[in-house]
């Protein structure tokens, strides 16, 4: 798996990933976990489609979930 | 109206609640799961932000889930595109339609960019959201966003956090009488007497955050706002009595002692 150049949550750094799904493995998050999105280049990605989900140098991937909030 | 039925229903869901409780804020944890159940919120208030990337955090979809209904907000959105975006994001995120639409048009003021709002809402409406939107207090736009979709209008008090109370109930009770969708006060409460008039203006339910979480005992306060809304909501349908420029005794004119 080489390094692609990504720019995940506005910080821009190399990650082996192919899919979106290997970029969340490598966060170490946990794909089943509940309450996670993902938008790939400002478009979401569902979460059924990130392990076929491929990924180019130069991508923009937002992850986010819900925080405090009024 | 009975005393104790009197649901809310709002896009198809019914509360019988009519305070929704913000999230953010609070002292730690367990005062805002006490505050929260003191309320009794039966939906509640989330942003939608990046999620941290170095390290543990407590997931709030978890902390919520089964507990209340989550809102999703799209708080410090400034265009109408990054409001759809964060939407598109919570809806995948949280499984849920519901949208409190915020687009702001001043970072300090946090006052609405009416424009940008009223593009929002007819995007998220045609893309299938339940959309709350917040709004200024402003009978126009309320029927504007009312035509366009949205499930209720959120016209705000005062300012975000600002505690000022309703700065126009006139304007506010218009709304309310003009209204074809639940009106939902939401921003600028402060105290408990706050969201009593709002109800008694006649809005359908009051969505509040900084004054019970900056309160000094912020379970107390979510109580005394529960009751407040609860006392405000049997007023509003009680008729009050009619303003008078003198006194009117209430005891017997006849028998008093020594006439």
């Amino acid at each position: 798996m080489n390094a692609l150049e990504l720019k995940v949550n506005g910080a821009a750094e190399a990650v082996a990933a192919v899919t979106i799904a290997d970029l969340i493995g490598a966060k170490g998050l946990d794909l089943t976990q509940k309450g996670i999105a993902v938008a790939l280049n400002g478009a979401v990605v569902p979460r059924r489609a990130w392990g076929e989900t491929r990924l180019a140098a130069g991508d923009a991937v937002e992850i986010i979930t819900a925080k405090q909030g009024g | 109206m009975s005393m104790t039925t009197d649901p809310l229903v709002i896009a198809g869901r019914t509360f019988q609640s009519r305070l929704f409780l913000g999230t953010a804020g609070y002292p730690n944890q367990k005062v805002f799961l006490d505050a929260l159940e003191a309320s009794g919120a039966q939906m509640a208030t989330a942003s939608i932000r990046r999620i941290s990337l170095s390290g543990y955090e407590e997931s709030l979809t978890d902390l919520l889930t089964g507990r209340v209904h989550i809102l999703p907000n799209t708080a410090g959105c400034q265009t109408a595109r990054d409001a759809v975006l964060t939407a598109e994001l919570a809806r995948e995120a949280l499984e849920t339609e519901w949208v409190k639409l915020e687009v702001i048009g001043d970072r300090e003021l946090l006052y609405p960019n009416v424009e940008e709002l009223l593009k929002a809402t007819e995007e998220l409406v045609n893309r299938g959201f339940v959309v709350l939107p917040y709004c200024n207090d402003d009978p126009v736009t309320c029927q504007k966003l009312a035509d366009l979709g949205a499930a209720t209008v959120m016209p705000l008090g005062s300012m975000i956090g600002s505690g000022l109370g309703i700065a126009n109930p006139h304007m506010i009770e218009l709304i309310c009488a003009r209204s074809p969708v639940p009106v939902v006060l939401d921003a600028g409460l402060g105290t408990a007497s706050d969201a009593a008039l709002a109800m008694e203006l006649g809005c359908a339910a009051v969505l509040l955050n900084t004054a019970v979480s900056k309160a000094h005992d912020p379970v107390c306060m979510a109580a005394a706002f529960r009751h407040a809304v609860e006392g405000g909501r049997l007023a509003h349908g009680s008729g009050r009595i009619p303003k008078k420029l003198h006194a009117e005794a209430s005891s017997p004119e006849f028998g008093i002692i020594g006439s």
